[in-house]
C-alpha cells in the first residue's frame, strides 16, 4: 500500500451499478418492437422521419451546448436520442422532414436545454416538440399516411385517416356509433398496428410488450401506465354504457390514438413525472381524465399529449403534497 | 413467505466469503491502543497512569456518566503512554498505550469458560455486572447496554429481540459466533428475561444463514418461551426499527425508542457478552472480528483483543494486497473509511473489509434524473433526492420539517442512485447542522 493512495470516503463504499445511462438504454430496447411495426406499416418515410428527428435532436444538443451554453456535452447520456425516437414516434410518417427538424429543436433547445437539461426540464421534450408542430401545422400535423401504400416512396397526398379522427368526424355528422364502427379498423387491426397514426403510436401489442420489458427492468412502475389505462377505460365506459350510440366503446379509445404510448413511454419520463408512488397514480388520473375530456367533448380527436404536458405543470405540486408515509409517523403505536 | 420489513430497502451482493471460516484467536498482539472514547455517549475517564501495571480485566478508565462505559485492559502489562490517535471516526482520541509482559502467563493461556447454564444472580447484581464490564452494544452502534437494560420508569416491555441479522455484506462475526456458541447465547438471552421479568424473546436472523438459524433453533428447544425467527434477506434489516417491524409488525414512533412499543433489541455478540460478565465474571476486552476482501489471501474471522491495530490482524490474513485502496471499519454499507491500518480494534468493529481499486473509486456524479428510486428503497419513507437539495442549497430549517432526523444513515439511496450522487454525504452533512439548530433552539 503506496503512502497517499488510500481512498477516504463516507459509506456506502459499494453500489448498484445501475447507470442512468442504462436506464435510457432500456427506453430504447423497449421502443423498439414499436419501431419495427411502423417500418412494417409505413416503410422507408417512417425510417427516414426517425432518422432525421433521432440525428437533428443530437446535433442540437450538442451545437447547443458547445457554442451557445458552452457546458459539457451530454449526448453520451442517451437521452437526446430517446427524445429523438419518441418525438418521432408521436410524428405523422410522412411529415416534411423540414418540420421534423423545427420539432427537435424546439424539443431539445427549448423543452430541455432552456430548462437547465437532463433532470431539470417541467415538460417531456417530444411532447413539447409534437404539440409545438400540431399548433404550428396543423393540416400536415392531422395527415396520415395510409398503412401499406407508399411504403417505398414519399409521397404528398394522403388519405389515411385515424380512428379517432373518423369517429370524431363521424359524430359531428350525426352518424351512430354502429355506423362509424363500419368504417373504422377492427379490433384486431388496432391491436396489431395496421392502421393509421403517428409513426409509432399504433400497434397496441408492440408498446404493450416494450412496456412489460420496462416494468420487468424496473425502470417504470405500474402506477402511471396501469391508473392512465384503467381511468381512461372507466371513464369512457361509463359514457359508453349510457349512450353506445354516440360514444365509443372503451376497447376502441384504450386501442386507438396514444393512449398506450402516451401511458407507458410518455407520461412515465422519470424526470417529467412525480417521485411518490400516490403522487404518480394522482398524476395518471389526471391525464386519463383531461384525456378522455379533450377526446369526447374537445375539438381534437386525441387530447394524451395536452394531458401529459398540463400534468407535467402540476409535477411540483404534486410532489410537494403526496410524500411517502414516514417510518413511525402513524400515531397510535399497536402494542399486540 | 419469510417475513421481512415492508417499506423500501436493497439487496446488495452478499460476499460473505468468511462464513465457514472458524473463528480463530489472535495472537496477543505486542502493544495494545486502548481508546478511552469507544462508546456513544460520554468518553471515559482514565484512571492509570504512565508506567502503571496492569491486570487482564482491570479497570483503565471508568464510566464517565450515565450514559457511558467502563474500559478494561485487554492485556497484563505496562501503560507506557496516555496518547491521543486518530481512531476509525478520523479524528484524534484519546487513548491508553499498553505494553503487552511478555513474561506474564496470563496474556498466553486460552481462556476456558465452560457453559454454564445455572443463573444464580438476582436481578440488580446482573444489570451491575453488565454495567461494570463494560457491555456495549457490539453490533455497532455501541450504545452502553446497562442504559437500554435500565426499565426503572417503563416495565411495559414484553418482548426482547435479538438481532443476528448481521445485513451487511461481507461480514461473518455474528454468523460465527451464532454457530460457535448458540447455548451460551441461549443463557445469556435467559439472563436478561430473568433479569428484566420478560418472558418472550425473539431471535431474527436471515435467510442466508440456514445454518445458524437450525443451530439456534435446536439450541432454543430448552426453552419454549425463546423462538428464531427466519427473515428474508433485505437490507437495512439490523436496523432495529426495521427488525422490530419485521418480526412483530409494530413501529417505533417517529423519534421514539423500541421500548416505546414494549421491545428491546440486543445484538447476538452483545448477549454473549452478557453472558461472558454475569457467569464467568469476564469482561468486555476482546470480540469476534472478519477479516474480509476479495483479494485478501485468507479472509477469516477471529476474537481479537480490543485495542489491537488493524495492522496486527491484516498481516494475519496475508497482509495488504496490492491494489488495496480502501480500508474500512464496518461493512461496505454503513463502515468507516480508515486513514491506515494503525487504527486500533474498538467494541463496536465487526469488522475490517479490505478493497481495492475496482470497487474503491466513486463514479462521476450526473444530474438527478428524478427516478424515484431513492424514495423507494428509503425504508424510513424519506425523500433523500429533496433531503440532498435542501442540505446542499442551505435550507436546513425545511430540512428538518422534511423529517432529516430520521434518516438512519443506512446508505440504500447513494448504493441505488444511477446517477451516483452523494445523497447519504449531503444527507449527513446536513443532519449535523440541524442537530445543531435543535440544540441551539432549546
Amino acid at each position: 500500500m503506496a503512502e497517499g493512495s488510500i481512498i477516504i470516503s463516507a459509506s456506502p463504499h459499494v453500489h448498484s451499478e445501475s447507470t442512468s445511462r442504462r436506464m435510457m438504454y432500456d427506453v430504447l430496447i423497449a421502443l423498439i418492437p414499436a419501431f419495427i411495426v411502423s417500418l412494417y406499416v409505413f416503410g422507408l418515410p417512417a425510417l427516414v422521419m426517425t432518422s432525421v428527428a433521432v440525428s437533428t435532436c443530437i446535433l442540437f444538443e450538442y451545437l447547443i451546448q458547445k457554442y451557445l451554453l458552452k457546458t459539457e456535452s451530454t449526448i453520451g447520456d442517451g437521452s437526446a436520442l430517446i427524445t429523438g425516437v419518441l418525438l418521432a414516434f408521436n410524428l405523422p410518417a410522412t411529415l416534411p422532414l423540414w418540420m421534423v427538424v423545427i420539432g427537435s429543436l424546439v424539443a431539445i433547445g427549448i423543452a430541455k436545454l432552456s430548462f437547465g437539461g437532463l433532470g431539470n426540464n417541467i415538460f417531456n421534450p417530444a411532447l413539447v416538440g409534437r404539440v409545438f408542430l400540431l399548433i404550428s401545422f396543423p393540416a400536415q400535423m392531422t395527415s396520415w399516411p395510409t398503412p401499406f401504400e407508399n411504403t417505398t416512396k414519399f409521397v404528398d397526398a394522403i388519405s389515411g385517416e385515424t380512428t379517432l379522427g373518423i369517429i370524431k368526424e363521424g359524430l359531428m355528422y350525426g352518424e351512430t356509433m354502429s355506423a362509424i364502427t363500419q368504417q373504422i379498423p377492427t379490433m384486431t387491426e388496432l391491436f396489431f398496428g395496421f392502421t393509421s397514426g403517428s409513426a409509432g403510436e399504433m400497434s397496441g401489442l408492440a408498446l404493450l410488450l416494450g412496456g412489460f420489458y420496462l416494468l420487468a427492468r424496473r425502470v417504470i412502475t405500474w402506477h402511471i401506465p396501469f391508473t392512465i389505462l384503467a381511468v381512461m377505460a372507466l371513464m369512457t365506459g361509463i359514457f359508453w354504457l349510457a349512450d353506445p350510440e354516440i360514444y365509443a366503446n372503451p376497447m376502441i379509445h384504450i386501442l386507438s390514438g396514444g393512449a398506450i404510448l402516451g401511458a407507458f413511454y410518455m407520461a412515465t419520463d422519470l424526470v417529467t413525472s412525480p417521485m411518490t408512488k400516490k403522487g404518480m397514480v394522482v398524476f395518471a388520473i389526471g391525464i386519463a381524465a383531461i384525456t378522455v375530456v379533450i377526446r369526447l367533448f374537445g375539438s381534437y380527436p386525441e387530447g394524451i399529449s395536452f394531458a401529459i404536458l398540463i400534468m407535467n405543470a402540476f409535477v411540483p405540486l404534486i410532489d410537494k403534497y403526496f410524500k411517502p408515509r414516514r417510518f413511525g409517523s402513524r400515531i397510535k403505536a399497536k402494542i399486540v | 413467505m419469510l417475513k421481512t420489513f415492508p417499506k423500501g430497502g436493497i439487496h446488495p451482493a452478499e460476499n460473505k466469503i468468511t462464513s465457514a471460516k472458524a473463528i480463530k484467536r489472535l495472537a496477543v498482539p505486542k502493544v495494545v491502543y486502548v481508546p478511552i472514547a469507544q462508546h456513544i455517549g460520554i468518553p471515559s475517564e482514565i484512571i492509570v497512569d504512565r508506567k502503571d501495571k496492569v491486570k487482564i480485566g482491570q479497570v483503565i478508565a471508568k464510566s464517565g456518566g450515565y450514559v457511558s462505559s467502563n474500559i478494561h485492559s485487554p492485556v497484563a502489562g505496562t501503560v507506557t503512554k496516555l496518547d491521543m490517535i486518530v481512531d476509525s471516526s478520523g479524528y484524534k482520541k484519546q487513548c491508553i498505550v499498553i505494553r503487552t509482559d511478555q513474561k506474564d502467563e496470563s496474556n498466553f493461556q486460552e481462556p476456558e469458560f465452560p457453559l454454564n447454564r445455572e443463573i444464580t444472580m438476582d436481578q440488580k447484581d446482573i444489570l451491575q455486572h453488565i454495567t461494570d464490564s463494560g457491555i456495549v452494544g457490539l453490533g455497532g452502534a455501541t450504545f452502553p447496554s446497562h442504559v437500554k437494560l435500565d426499565l426503572r420508569n417503563d416495565n411495559k416491555v414484553d418482548c426482547l429481540i435479538i438481532n443476528g441479522v448481521e445485513c451487511e455484506p461481507y461480514l461473518t462475526a455474528d454468523h460465527r459466533l451464532m454457530l460457535e456458541k448458540a447455548d451460551e447465547i441461549i443463557v445469556g438471552i435467559q439472563i436478561l428475561m430473568h433479569a428484566l421479568h420478560i418472558n418472550r424473546a425473539v431471535i431474527g436472523i436471515e435467510n442466508n444463514k440456514k445454518d445458524a438459524i437450525r443451530v439456534l433453533k435446536k439450541a432454543a428447544k430448552l426453552d419454549s418461551r425463546i423462538k428464531v425467527a427466519a427473515l428474508r434477506v433485505k437490507y437495512p434489516q439490523g436496523s432495529e426499527k426495521q427488525l422490530i417491524k419485521a418480526i412483530l409488525n409494530r413501529e417505533v414512533p417517529m423519534g421514539g425508542l423500541p421500548m416505546d412499543v414494549g421491545v428491546i433489541v440486543h445484538n447476538v455478540g452483545t448477549i454473549f457478552a452478557i453472558y461472558q460478565a454475569v457467569q464467568h465474571d469476564r469482561p468486555l476486552i476482546e470480540r469476534v472480528v472478519t477479516v474480509t476482501g476479495k483479494k485478501l489471501k485468507d479472509p477469516s474471522n477471529f476474537w481479537v483483543k480490543i485495542g489491537t491495530p488493524v495492522k496486527d490482524l491484516v498481516e494475519e490474513v496475508g497482509g495488504v494486497p496490492e491494489g488495496t485502496r480502501k480500508i474500512v471499519n464496518g461493512g461496505p454499507m454503513m463502515g468507516k473509511a480508515l486513514k491506515d491500518t494503525d487504527v486500533p480494534i474498538t467494541k463496536g468493529t465487526s469488522g475490517i473489509l479490505v478493497i481495492s481499486e475496482d470497487e474503491a473509486s466513486r463514479q462521476q456524479t450526473k444530474p438527478c434524473i428524478r427516478c424515484s428510486n431513492c424514495i423507494f428503497v428509503c425504508p424510513m419513507g424519506l425523500e433523500p433526492n429533496l433531503l440532498m437539495d435542501l442540505s446542499e442549497k442551505g435550507f436546513y430549517e425545511r430540512a428538518g420539517t422534511e423529517d432529516i432526523m430520521t434518516c438512519i444513515e443506512c446508505g440504500s439511496c447513494s448504493y441505488v442512485c444511477p446517477s451516483h450522487r452523494p445523497l447519504l454525504d449531503y444527507i449527513r452533512f446536513g443532519k449535523s447542522i440541524v442537530k445543531k439548530l435543535q440544540v441551539a433552539e432549546n
